[in-house]
């Protein structure tokens, strides 16, 4: 691999420094003259976030170690790990809380800070930006630079873009606990905050066509293309979708541009393609390395990952009207968005058919090792939640499960079950690799984690679909009279054992989640391995693989 | 196999990627600022008074549509418990939209004139206090604090600039508008009620000062909520057929 040359370092240094220099000013405007407590806030947090980085850009003005020029670049990586476990766990831990709240009120605490309003966006940000943003935003530059064969593009880009992007969340999360909000679900964050954003993504989409642009192996390999899509369709989408009228370039209060049915419509279009290409397109990516890399099996079918790599794409994006079903929206906008959702269910299948049978001739692998398991039962939720989600969409079935539970149950079987046990199933296979381990400090923890997980997930959606459709059946039921049988406050009533089930589910993902903190943090720490026997030859480091007992560790 | 020049080429890669993800948006999303028949023609629509658009913003702030939507769908049960189906017309003027997606709560597309001040009053400071069964989080501090207009007519230039509708001298008598909405039968009163007919005009949170609290914004704009196209003169056929 060639090394970066000093004068790349150099350049790339001194632009580091600029930037900095320029955080500061920024941050030292808003920190003074900013019209609210939360921009000033914020302002201070750029301006200690901009400085700190300025800092440690200054004192270390070239490698310590040169050598390191000529080996893949996992540092950025690595923040990006820890950072999807530790946000995992945050994420995880708000949301069950919240779920409590649904069934004892008297949690909300009824302050502003802690009322479920406020705390719904941090739960949802903090799951799907910081947690599954994370897990792509690091086994998308793992991934890149394996299958390119080529170090990471950029010095210090790559850390500026993890941490950068941590910063983003801190901002959007603090923001919505201190009443900063722009109020369209999954794009909360205000104006400013959507800017620093942009600018970041930009800086990812640079980071990875340019280590794209440096491959050594013809081809581009196929995870790269759905990375490539989530990463370009996301910067179209927040772009367009976040495009306001900021009260003050000094505040940070904002209207959006578009209001009423436009604005719905953009929104939708919106939420539904941050399913479609932040939680789908990206964690196929993830599925299209890690699965055959840890059965060692090529990927099923070629041909079929072409198809439906472009069907994919193309479909989703006309899904988003599902959500307006019967509403103010023109009734032909509802229609397309029924049509093509139902047609999303054959690549959506398309891509989980070649995921599953890249097992072909590992079954067994299925028995033998739990990170497998995590892998291809999120293929299977994948599956599921594709299925159940077309029916969702279809005008009869959603005049019932919308504005219900139903829906986020359904979320929550894509999420919990294919975006979160993919993720753990590439977290547990990253973190050896990276720390260069011969394997996981507990492959029996992964077990754990698998089956409290597992069960977590099964009462959760069983839960949300009890809840779901009861609520629907009793909005809309009648009495023999031709009265509404039931008043709204008795469906709320009803809720109440569903919403304690739920939360007890929430509850199990969770203890899930620390398991696996701990596992890999002693995998970090590099304790030994208590089943290490036990473990595939593709748990250990591509380093350490086939290598005699007898070689000292690094 | 042709796939060849997108697997070479991360340019032809991404520009392929772009082009096929900007149809199905440009397809549903442009033209519904262009046909006609997308907003319906109705009397009574007009832009939020100032103290409705400080309620607004506190709805946004405390993320209420989190568990309430403001869209009653065309369906039986649904027009028997809330009231005529929302037309599209009725957030032509909502920056952001808040027609929601789940119902914890109710849908408050028509509350406006549902319930009481006090009613609204004792809900907020303790919901469980009126409907036993709620699960609402309390907003007892939303009495306690006095409400912040000081930007009220930059908010409202911000939303001109948006597409609102709202005139110079709206923006303007802003500031003294925000407080002519909680001061009955006073002259000020009258002017506002000329530039937001149908506004209401009364001290929303039982006490009787003068200054005007978050919970004053917010009962005043739920109370709105819903009450402003006349229904007597909307005809669904014609040109609002769609």
């Amino acid at each position: 691999m060639k090394a970066a040359s000093e004068e790349f370092i150099v350049l790339s240094g001194a632009t580091a420094t600029i930037v900095s220099v320029l955080g500061v000013i920024v941050g030292l405007i808003l920190a003074l003259f900013g019209q609210d407590e939360v921009i000033r806030l914020h302002g201070l947090l750029f301006l200690a976030a901009s400085a700190a980085a300025g800092y440690y850009v200054m004192t270390h003005p070239r490698p310590v170690d040169a050598d390191e020029q000529s080996h893949y670049m996992d540092g950025p990586v690595k923040v990006a790990t820890i950072a999807a476990v530790v946000w995992g766990i945050v994420g995880f831990a708000v949301g069950d809380l919240i779920a409590w709240q649904l069934a004892f009120p008297d949690l909300n605490f009824d302050l502003p800070w802690t009322n479920f309003g406020r705390l719904r966006p941090v739960h949802t940000s903090a799951v799907i930006f910081a947690f599954g943003g994370n897990a792509l935003i690091a086994t998308s530059m793992y991934v890149v630079q394996r299958t390119c064969r080529a170090r990471m593009f950029g010095y210090w880009l790559p850390y500026f873009v993890v941490w950068g992007y941590q910063l983003f969340i801190v901002l959007a999360a603090s923001g919505y606990v201190l009443g900063v909000t722009a109020a369209r679900e999954y794009a909360e964050p205000e104006w400013y905050v959507d800017i620093w954003l942009t600018i970041v993504w930009v800086a990812y989409l640079l980071v990875f066509l340019g280590t794209l642009w440096k491959r050594r192996e013809p081809h581009i390999y196929v995870a790269n293309w759905f990375y490539l899509a989530f990463i370009v369709t996301i910067a179209m989408l927040h772009i367009v979708n976040n495009l306001a009228i900021p009260v003050s370039f000094l505040g940070s209060k904002s209207y959006s541009l578009f209001s009423g049915v436009q604005d719905a419509m953009t929104q939708w279009w919106y939420g539904h393609n941050a399913v479609g290409f932040f939680l789908t397109a990206g964690f196929l990516g993830i599925m299209y390395y890690f699965i055959p890399k840890r059965v060692e099996r090529p990927v099923y079918s070629y041909r079929l990952s072409i198809v439906h790599f472009w069907s994919l794409i193309f479909i989703y994006i006309w899904a988003g009207p599902h959500h307006l079903h019967y509403t103010a929206l023109p009734e032909w906008a509802q229609t397309l968005g029924m049509t093509f959702s139902i047609i999303l269910w054959m690549p959506s299948w398309g891509g989980m058919i070649n995921g599953l049978m890249t097992l072909s001739g590992a079954w067994d692998r299925l028995r033998t090792d739990p990170v497998v398991r995590l892998l291809v039962v999120s293929v299977a939720f994948y599956g599921m939640s594709t299925f159940e989600g077309p029916l969702m969409s279809i005008k009869s079935v959603n005049s019932l499960s919308h504005y219900t539970d139903w829906t986020i149950g359904h979320v929550h079987s894509g999420a919990l079950g294919w975006v979160g046990m993919v993720s753990f199933g590439a977290i547990y296979c990253l973190v050896p690799w990276l720390w260069k381990r011969k394997g996981l400090y507990s492959l029996r923890l992964v077990e754990w984690h698998f089956w409290t997980a597992t069960i977590g997930i099964v009462l959760y959606i069983t839960a949300m679909w009890v809840s779901g459709i009861t609520q629907g059946l009793m909005w809309r039921a009648y009495d023999n009279l031709g009265f509404l049988k039931y008043s709204f406050v008795e469906s709320v009533e009803a809720m109440h054992w569903p919403y304690i089930i739920r939360a007890t589910g929430g509850l199990l993902f969770l203890i899930g989640g620390v398991l696996m903190a701990i596992n890999v943090w002693r995998t970090i720490r590099g304790e030994l391995s208590s089943d290490i026997a036990e473990q595939p030859a593709s748990a250990a480091a591509p380093e350490l693989r086939h290598v005699p007992a007898a070689t000292p560790a690094e | 196999m042709k796939h060849d020049i997108f697997e070479k080429n991360s340019m032809v890669l991404m520009i392929g990627i772009l082009i096929v993800v900007s149809i199905g948006g440009l397809v549903e999303i442009a033209p519904l600022f262009f046909l006609s028949s997308t907003i319906e023609k109705v009397q009574g629509m007009r832009p939020y008074s100032p103290l409705e658009l400080a309620g607004r913003d506190i709805y946004v702030r405390e993320g209420c549509y989190n568990c309430h939507s403001q869209m009653i769908r065309s369906m039986r049960d649904e027009i028997e418990r809330y009231g005529h189906y929302s037309l599209a017309a009725e957030s032509m003027y909502d920056h952001p939209f808040q027609w929601g997606s789940k119902r914890t709560g109710p849908d408050l597309a028509r509350v406006g004139g549902k319930y009481s001040d006090a009613w609204h009053v004792d809900h907020m400071r303790r919901p469980r206090s009126v409907v036993p069964e709620s699960v609402m989080p309390g907003y007892p501090f939303l009495e306690q604090r006095k409400l912040d207009y000081s930007d009220i007519d930059k908010r409202m230039q911000a939303l001109r600039v948006a597409g609102v509708p709202y005139s110079d001298e709206m923006i303007e008598k802003a500031k003294s508008d925000v407080v002519a909405q909680i001061s009955p039968d006073s002259k000020e009163s009258k002017a506002l009620l000329e530039r937001y007919p149908k506004a209401q005009v009364r001290k929303f949170d039982g006490t009787q000062a003068e200054e005007p609290t978050e919970l004053d914004a917010m009962i005043a704009y739920l109370q709105m909520l819903g009450t402003l196209v006349d229904f007597t003169t909307f005809d669904a056929a014609g040109p609002n057929l769609r």
